[in-house]
């Protein structure tokens, strides 16, 4: 009992961070979480992350969700809702007390350059999570090639990539990865 | 921020903007998450300017703007603004519970069917080719971000964005040490850049 409180709180601690450091996007703190959840609390597999991850893409909803399956994983329904809580809650509440004064600052020179400056960086976190969950997901040239495939499928034709995503699970039910 | 709505439609005329009700706010948030398979963005555009008219496009782009500029998830911060904009804390509480309640309902039961199932044979050769295409949509979102940057010859923000994912992502060090260094040295570069 004592060692699930435990957990919950070092769940509630690492993604109340997260909340604020998640620039452009949950999907930027997808490495941060890995090397947290994998590397130093032990939580799950590599494996198990990488699954997380992809059951979240395949699912409808915002992409911030996954941390809703990695706190489940990790703690239960307890967990679910505590990493939930505790990403949203602490970026809403400065949302909430900054709506209503953003338009007295709205066009100093220190918002754009505060908000132009995040965009390489996020750009570089976003980069990151992709290649951590290549790493992860990709371990012989049948599931390299699925990779590719689904990334040409999204960059060169209007087709949904939901069913590039469909596709590869039945490749996989299939047996033939 | 790859999903940039562009504001090339005309504007309706501020009369044609609705103010949906508490509940329309809600089930508004509710269609949009439960439409938004990758990514929520895309289609709480299409119904808040196109079908439902609550926001006018230049309106629409400037909360994301805003959304974009506060930490935590573009979307939620969203919902957050807007119901508070016409209904303070219930306004941002209906917003946010139409958004979030669903899915996170549904992560839960896919979470129970993970640990259930997870081990089985089928679920786990499923799963292994979904991670790859998955892994694929990633790269994907990656590409069309950096695109920006390469075509305007952005160099220096080009290096900010490279040498941010060879820390994280290549040497996985601390993603806060890593913003504590990289994030005043790129806001400083913009600061130069301005005007």
């Amino acid at each position: 009992m004592k060692d699930d409180l435990s957990t919950l709180i070092s769940l509630a601690a690492l993604f109340a961070l997260l909340s604020f450091l998640s620039v452009g996007g949950a999907i930027s703190a997808v490495p941060e979480i890995h090397r947290q959840a994998v590397e130093i609390h032990r939580w799950m597999s590599d494996r198990e992350f990488v699954d997380l991850v992809a059951i979240a893409q395949a699912a409808p909803g915002p992409n911030v969700l996954f941390v809703t399956l990695i706190g489940h994983h990790v703690a239960g329904i307890p967990g679910a809702l505590v990493a939930t809580f505790f990403m949203c809650g602490p970026a809403c509440a400065v949302a909430f007390f900054i709506a209503r004064m953003f338009d007295r600052f709205r066009d100093r020179p220190w918002r754009m350059a505060v908000q132009g400056g995040l965009v390489p960086v996020s750009i570089g976190l976003v980069g990151a999570t992709a290649l951590i969950i290549v790493r992860s997901a990709d371990h012989d040239w049948k599931t390299f090639a699925i990779t590719a495939a689904t990334f040409a499928i999204a960059y060169w034709t209007r087709i949904s990539p939901l069913y590039a995503l469909g596709a590869a699970t039945v490749i996989g039910i299939a047996g033939l990865l | 921020m790859s999903e940039k709505a562009d504001s090339s439609s005309p504007p309706p005329s501020s009369s044609d903007i609705v103010t949906p009700t508490l509940t329309e706010l809600f089930l508004g948030f509710f269609k949009v998450t439960v439409s938004g398979f990758g990514g929520v963005l895309a289609w709480a555009r299409r119904e808040m300017v196109v079908n439902r008219r609550w926001l006018s496009p230049d309106e629409f782009n400037e909360l994301f703007a805003l959304c974009q500029f506060l930490p935590g998830p573009n979307i939620v911060n969203f919902s957050i603004i807007y119901g508070t904009r016409l209904y303070g804390f219930w306004g941002a509480a209906f917003a946010l519970f139409g958004l979030l309640a669903p899915p996170v309902a549904l992560m839960i039961v896919a979470g129970m069917a993970y640990s259930a199932y997870g081990q089985f044979p089928l679920f786990r050769d499923g799963l292994t080719g979904l991670a790859a295409a998955a892994a694929g949509l990633l790269v994907y979102t990656a590409v069309q971000m950096v695109e920006p940057l390469v075509r305007k010859e952005r160099a220096l923000q080009f290096l900010v964005a490279l040498a941010t994912f060879g820390s994280v992502g290549v040497m996985q060090w601390s993603m806060l040490w890593t913003l504590l260094v990289m994030a005043p040295i790129s806001i400083g570069l913009a600061w130069r850049r301005r005007a």
